[in-house]
C-alpha cells in the first residue's frame, strides 16, 4: 500500500501531476502487485541475517578472544578474560549498534511517513544537526549539567530545527518532492556552519567531531545505555503505527477517518527528534539508514507501517552491523568509523534510488 | 530549466528596485531640492557604472588588506601579504568566473560546479593519488606536472560526471541538483574513507587538501594558478560574445551559428581547470560561486558577459579580500571566512530556491 506517496496524494488533489510520476511508478506498482514477499518471510531471513552478524561482530576485535574461552568459563562458572571482554567491550557494542541501527531506520521511516516524502531522513530535516548544536551550546554554558539534561536540550533543539524547517518547506508544493530533500541538505548544511562557526570560536571542534561523526569504537558497558530509550521509542512507534500511516494518507482521508492529523505528526515529529538526539549524544551522526532502509522495506512490503516496521528496524540493525564489521576489519587492527563507511554505502545507494527512476518510466 | 528571460527579469528586478531607493531617497523632506537632485544623479551614476564602484571598492579593500595593523613591520608584513592577497584574487577570479560560465551553459542561475560535487572529485583525486602513490612521492612529484596530472584527472572526471548529470536528469532541475549533491557527498565521504586507509603521516597530506583555508596558501602552486588565470582569461575573452548567444538556449544557439559542441567543451574544460586552480589554492567552498553570481546578476546592468566576466571577478574579490581583512584585523578572527561564505551562500541558495518557486508558480 503505497497511497501516501506523492503521486496518488497528489493525483487525489488534482488529476494533473506534473513532476511527480517518476520515481514513485515503481512503489505504485507494489499496489496492484500487493506483497510478492510475505512479511514473515522477510521477517525471519533479516532475523537470521541479524543473527548472524551479531556473531560476527561479537568475534570480530584487536584484543584475543575466542569462544572457546567463553565457553569455558560457563562450564566452570569463573570468570576469565574472554568473558570479561564480551560483557565489558564486545556485548555493549554490538547491542549499542543494533539499537542505533533501528533508531535511526524507524526514525526515517516515521518523517518519511509525516512529510509524505520518500527522501527525507532525520538529517535531511535539520534534525541530527540542530540537536548537536543544543548539544554544543550546553556543553559550553553549562558543562556540568547531567548527561539527561543535556539530551533533553539536544530534543528540544531537534524539534524546534524540524519545525523550522516545517514552516520553511510550507509553500513547497507536495508535487515538488525532491525539493523538500534538496532544501533539507542545505539547511543542514547551514545549521552545521553555525555549529562550527561556535566550536571554532570557542575552541571545542574536537568536543564537536564527536557527536558530528558516528562511531562506535568508544562504546563499552556504562556509555551507552541511554539507547535503550530508543528502543522504547520504537515500540511506541508500533503502538501507533496505524495512526501514523493514516496521517500519511493525507489530510482529508486523515480528518475522516477521525484521526487528529496534527496531533499524530507532533507525536511523531517529537520521537523523531528524541531518537536523533540519543544517536547523537551517544554515538555521533550517521547519515542514510534512515533514507535507504525504508525505502528498500516499502518497496519489498510496502507502506503500511504496521507490518513494515519490524523489517526496518531489523534491516536497520543488519544494515549498521555490517557497516561496523567492515568497517572494523577493511584496515585491521586499525578502525574506519562506521559513518564513514555508511556515507559511502549510504549515498551510493541514494543515487541507485533517483537515477534507476526516469527509466521506470 | 530555467531560460534566458528568467535571467532577464532579475535583471528588471534589479532596476525597479533601483527605482524604488530612488523614490525613497528623492521623497525624503531633509534635503533641499538641490541636495536631492544631487544625490539623485548620483546614485543613477552609481547604477551606471557598477563596474567602476566595485574596481573602486576593490582598490580600497586591497590598500586596507595589505597597510591595517602593520605597525612599522613593512618588510615582513608586506611580502607576506602581498602573497596572500594575489591568492585571495586568483581564487576569486576562478570561482567567480567557473560558476558564471557553468551558469551559462546549464542555463540555469542556482547552479555552481560546487554543488554538483565538482570540487570535491578535485579532493577525491588527491586522496587517490596519495593512496596509490604514497606520501612521499606524492609531495615530491614536480608541482608543475603534478598539477597538470591532477587538471587532466579532473578534466576527464568532471567530463564524466557533466554528462552523466545531464544526460539523465536534466529534464528535472531538482533531480539534477540533489544528484549533483549526492555524488558530492559520495565524493567526501570516499575522501574520508581513503584518509582513513592509508597511514597517518599520509592522512595529513589529505587532510589538509579538503578543508577550506584561506590563510595558509601554497606559494608553489601560486605562479602556476596565475599563469593557468592568464590563459583562461584570453580563451574567456575570446568567447564572451558566443557565451552571450548560448545564453538564448542550445537550440538558439545552433541556429545561430554557433559551433555548440565545440563551445561547450571549451567552456567546460575552462570551468574544470579553474575549479582545480582553486580548489588546489584554497580547498572546496561549496556555496561561494553562487553568492558571487547573485550579486552579480543584482548589480550588473543587463547580461552581456563582456560586463558581467569583469564585474563577477570583481566582486568575488571584493568578498574575499575584503572579508578578509575585516575577520583578520578587525574582529581578529582569523579563519572564520570560510564558514560564514558557506553561511551566507547556502541562505542565498535558499532564497534563491524559494525565488524561483514562487515565479513557476
Amino acid at each position: 500500500m503505497s497511497l501516501f506517496s506523492p503521486r496518488t496524494h497528489a493525483r487525489l488533489k488534482s488529476s494533473t501531476a506534473p513532476s511527480a510520476s517518476s520515481w514513485q511508478s515503481g512503489t505504485g506498482n507494489a499496489l496492484h502487485r500487493r506483497t510478492v514477499v510475505p512479511p514473515w518471510f522477510i521477517n525471519t531471513a533479516s532475523l537470521i541475517l541479524m543473527g548472524l552478524l551479531v556473531l560476527l561482530s561479537l568475534s570480530i576485535g584487536v584484543a584475543d578472544f575466542s569462544w572457546s574461552g567463553i565457553l569455558q568459563s560457563l562450564l566452570t562458572q569463573s570468570a576469565n578474560s574472554d568473558s570479561s571482554l564480551l560483557l565489558v567491550s564486545r556485548i555493549p557494542r554490538t547491542i549499542a549498534i543494533i539499537l542505533t541501527g533501528i533508531a535511526m531506520a524507524v526514525a526515517g521511516m516515521i518523517i518519511q511517513v509525516v512529510l509524505k516524502n520518500r527522501f527525507v531522513e532525520p538529517s535531511m530535516v535539520g534534525a541530527t544537526q540542530s540537536a548537536a548544536l543544543g548539544l554544543l551550546v550546553v556543553s559550553l554554558l553549562f558543562p556540568a549539567s547531567a548527561l539527561i539534561v543535556k539530551m533533553g536540550v539536544a530534543t528540544i533543539a531537534a524539534v524546534f530545527g524540524m519545525m523550522l524547517f516545517m514552516l520553511l518547506i510550507h509553500r513547497i508544493p507536495p508535487t515538488d518532492f525532491l525539493m523538500i530533500p534538496l532544501i533539507g541538505i542545505v539547511f543542514g548544511g547551514i545549521i552545521e556552519a553555525v555549529t562550527t562557526f561556535i566550536a571554532y570560536q570557542t575552541e571545542s571542534l574536537q568536543l564537536l567531531s564527536v557527536w558530528q561523526f558516528g562511531d562506535f569504537s568508544g562504546v563499552l558497558a556504562g556509555r551507552y545505555e541511554l539507547l535503550w530509550l530508543t528502543g522504547a521509542l520504537c515500540v511506541l512507534a508500533y503502538i501507533i503505527a496505524d495512526k501514523l500511516t493514516i496521517v500519511g494518507l493525507g489530510d482529508n482521508i486523515a480528518l475522516n477517518l477521525g484521526i487528529s492529523k496534527r496531533q499524530v505528526t507532533w507525536i511523531g515529529v517529537g520521537m523523531v527528534a528524541m531518537m536523533s538526539a540519543v544517536v547523537v549524544v551517544t554515538v555521533g551522526m550517521i547519515p542514510f539508514i534512515g533514507l535507504v532502509v525504508p525505502n528498500i522495506v516499502s518497496r519489498l512490503m510496502g507502506d503500511k507501517l504496521r507490518r513494515s516496521l519490524p523489517a526496518v528496524a531489523l534491516l536497520g540493525a543488519s544494515a549498521v552491523l555490517l557497516c561496523d564489521i567492515i568497517g572494523r576489519s577493511i584496515r585491521y587492527p586499525f578502525e574506519v568509523p562506521v559513518a564513514t563507511i555508511f556515507g559511502v554505502v549510504g549515498t551510493v545507494l541514494f543515487l541507485w534510488l533517483l537515477l534507476r527512476a526516469p527509466s521506470e518510466q | 530549466m530555467f531560460s534566458s528571460t528568467k535571467l532577464t527579469s532579475t535583471k528588471t528586478d534589479a532596476t525597479k528596485t533601483s527605482t524604488a531607493i530612488d523614490n525613497s531617497s528623492s521623497a525624503d523632506g531633509q534635503y533641499s531640492a538641490a541636495a536631492q537632485g544631487q544625490l539623485a544623479k548620483l546614485w543613477t551614476w552609481i547604477a551606471a557604472h557598477p563596474k567602476s564602484i566595485a574596481a573602486i571598492i576593490l582598490l580600497i579593500s586591497m590598500t586596507l588588506f595589505m597597510t591595517l595593523n602593520v605597525n612599522g613591520y613593512w618588510d615582513f608584513a608586506l611580502p607576506l601579504r602581498g602573497k596572500k592577497l594575489l591568492a585571495l584574487m586568483v581564487v576569486g577570479y576562478a570561482i567567480g568566473v567557473s560558476t558564471l560560465l557553468f551558469q551559462t551553459l546549464t542555463h540555469n542561475p542556482i547552479l555552481t560546479p560546487s554543488l554538483l560535487g565538482f570540487d570535491s572529485l578535485y579532493v577525491l583525486l588527491q586522496s587517490l593519488l596519495v593512496f596509490f602513490l604514497g606520501a612521499i612521492s606524492f609531495t615530491s612529484l614536480d608541482p608543475i606536472a603534478k598539477f597538470t596530472l591532477e587538471i587532466v584527472l579532473m578534466f576527464g572526471a568532471s567530463l564524466l560526471l557533466f554528462k552523466l548529470l545531464f544526460s539523465k536528469s536534466s529534464q528535472d532541475l531538482t533531480r539534477l541538483i540533489l544528484v549533483g549533491v549526492i555524488f558530492g557527498v559520495l565524493f567526501r565521504s570516499l575522501s574520508a574513507l581513503i584518509a582513513r586507509l592509508i597511514n597517518p603521516d599520509d592522512f595529513v597530506v589529505v587532510q589538509s587538501a579538503s578543508y577550506a583555508q584561506f590563510n595558509t596558501v601554497n606559494p608553489q602552486l601560486l605562479g602556476i594558478s596565475l599563469f593557468i588565470c592568464a590563459i583562461t582569461a584570453i580563451f574567456v575573452w575570446r568567447w564572451r560574445y558566443q557565451c552571450d548567444v548560448l545564453m538564448l538556449g542550445q537550440a538558439q544557439a545552433i541556429n545561430l551559428g554557433i559551433n555548440y559542441q565545440r563551445l561547450a567543451f571549451g567552456l567546460l574544460t575552462v570551468i574544470a581547470v579553474l575549479v582545480a586552480t582553486a580548489t588546489a589554492l584554497v580547498g572546496p567552498v561549496t556555496f561561494f560561486g553562487l553568492l558571487v553570481c547573485a550579486l552579480t546578476n543584482r548589480i550588473a546592468r543587463h547580461m552581456y558577459h563582456t560586463e558581467r566576466l569583469i564585474l563577477v571577478s570583481l566582486v568575488a574579490m571584493i568578498c574575499l579580500v575584503l572579508g578578509q581583512t575585516i575577520f583578520e584585523q578587525v574582529l581578529d578572527m582569523a579563519g572564520v571566512l570560510s564558514v560564514v561564505i558557506e553561511l551566507a551562500g547556502g541562505l542565498m541558495f535558499l532564497a534563491l530556491i524559494f525565488m524561483s518557486q514562487r515565479r513557476s508558480l
